[in-house]
């Protein structure tokens, strides 16, 4: 009986220190649900822009690197949980974000748009071709997005940059539902529930094409202000103790490669592979 | 431990907590109805209406609420032929398609409950009755009806408790109940440990309501008195 309870509490302590042990591999965490950054295939395997580069970026540090999957509103307490070491999930850097963990220089930056199905009376906004949110003069087009997107139901997907600027007052106090993941917002948009969605653009017209539905992006690219400053990887803050080193190093090791990839052009090679567009930074 | 966001989202979680009760009282009413009359529809002796009501409680006490959750949101949403008829008034909406989910669920396990608690009936009792000269109908109402309900109170407590905590599967379909408006917090926090903690501590009390609440009334309608 003793031998048995050793047994027991073995497996318990050596459970709750596995989440610790830390392998010499580097663990990216990515969502596999946002394409065409990061997607999973019908096999289960993860895929995608970031998921190359992220390859890529460690064949250049001379690193192991594996992806770990993680749902996207977990992603930010995952890394912190120390269920991997950096975030490549087409998280864009804000400050609101720094105030919790760090970001590498940014590696890629793509606008975000709205999407509306064919036929809606959004289709016809008369907007500029693009807004930057940290430049000024923008009044007039967001007082045109206010009053086009006034009692309408506006989708996004929950804890995203998209969210964040609905919420932030910019175009007056709109009806927003936070969906769990990109897919879901897209399925709504389809079906009518959802008069309007805002997410990365790529997101739309890749749901477009794969699909066959009838959706199209309609007012202006929008950048800057709430939108952050580009996609950049997500890493923990550093510390003193051994982790916190390693992170700092990680840092350091990840800044340096995404400067090389981008010397080498293996960037701009991927970016248009995967969105059609050069959306590198 | 940052007991500062404990203390902030404290009133958030409770105001969101009253669209848990919303839900959950919406669909005990609504799924007590259809548990009742599915009940008696499988005391009936005609065997299609029989396993009719057998095969309702079979499918969705043999599904999870989840799946059930999203057949009725995503799933129909993507039907056209519905989308166009008036049934997607009510279907558009993610308040009635979870109402929908969580009546449809827990009326399938009231049914059972209900069931053997009618089967549990000592025939003596309605026996009792009929040489009394009491008409069948009154039998029904004013002596199966009470004891059935008596019977069933113990195991009938258990289900609220789990269809309290099953309505935390509405925030799956964009809903802002108590677990959605955790899940928000978090979002902006990144702190999950401190706001489940406060959310799994208001899902608690209200188990600890209910339970005690049962328990009164099964003291109450206790037949040792």
């Amino acid at each position: 009986m003793n031998i048995f309870k050793k047994t027991i509490l073995t497996v318990l302590v050596s459970l709750f220190f596995i989440g610790n042990v830390y392998a010499d591999k580097v663990r990216i965490g990515t969502e596999g649900a946002y394409p065409p950054w990061n997607d999973t295939d019908a096999s289960g395997k993860l895929v995608g822009f970031e998921i190359e580069l992220g390859y890529e970026l460690c064949k250049i540090m001379e690193h192991q690197c594996t992806f770990v999957p993680q749902d996207w509103d977990g992603m930010i307490p995952a890394l912190l949980m120390r269920k991997f070491d950096v975030i490549m999930a087409g998280m864009s850097i804000t400050p609101e974000r720094q105030k919790t963990i760090t970001f590498s220089q940014g590696y890629a930056t793509e606008p975000a748009t709205l999407a509306v199905m064919k036929g809606s009376n959004l289709e016809s906004m008369d907007t500029p071709g693009s807004i930057n949110l940290n430049r000024k003069g923008n009044e007039k087009t967001l007082k045109t997005i206010t009053s086009a997107l006034a009692g309408k139901t506006v989708c996004v997907q929950t804890a995203t940059i998209h969210q964040k600027f609905l919420d932030s007052g910019d175009v007056g106090s709109v009806n927003v539902r936070a969906y769990k993941t990109q897919d879901e917002v897209n399925l709504d948009l389809t079906s009518g529930r959802c008069d309007v969605a805002l997410a990365a653009k790529a997101s739309f017209v890749e749901y477009a094409e794969a699909s066959g539905k009838a959706v199209i992006t309609v007012g202006p690219n929008f950048s800057g202000g709430a939108f952050g400053d580009g996609v950049g990887v997500g890493i923990r803050q550093g510390g003193d103790d051994a982790i916190g080193k390693r992170d700092a190093k990680l840092l350091k090791d990840f800044n340096k490669a995404i400067n090389t990839a981008r010397k080498k052009g293996i960037i701009s090679k991927l970016a248009i592979k995967y969105f059609k567009d050069d959306v590198s930074m | 431990m940052d007991f500062d966001l404990m203390f902030t989202s404290f009133p958030k979680l409770i105001g969101a907590t009253v669209v848990t009760l919303k839900l959950l009282s919406v669909s005990l009413f609504f799924g007590l109805i259809i548990g009742l009359l599915f009940a008696i529809l499988r005391l009936n002796k005609n065997i299609f209406i029989n396993k009719f009501a057998y095969g309702y409680s079979y499918l969705f006490r043999g599904t999870p609420l989840l799946v059930q959750i999203f057949i009725i949101y995503f799933g129909l949403g993507q039907i056209e032929y519905l989308r166009s008829t008036s049934l997607w008034i009510i279907l558009k909406e993610p308040y009635w398609c979870a109402i929908i989910a969580f009546t449809l669920n827990t009326g399938a396990y009231t049914s059972e409950i209900l069931r053997s608690a009618f089967q549990t009936i000592k025939p003596g009792i309605i026996e009792a009755g009929k040489s009394l000269g009491i008409s069948n109908k009154i039998i029904f109402y004013k002596i199966q009806i009470p004891i059935a309900i008596r019977q069933s109170l113990p195991a009938y407590g258990n289900e609220i408790i789990l269809m309290m905590k099953g309505t935390s599967l509405a925030s799956t379909v964009t809903l802002m109940d108590l677990t959605g408006v955790a899940k928000y917090i978090i979002s902006t926090t990144f702190k999950p440990i401190e706001v489940f903690i406060v959310a799994g501590g208001i899902y608690l009390f209200m188990t600890f309501i209910i339970h005690n609440v049962i328990k009164f009334l099964e003291k109450k309608y206790s037949f040792s008195q």
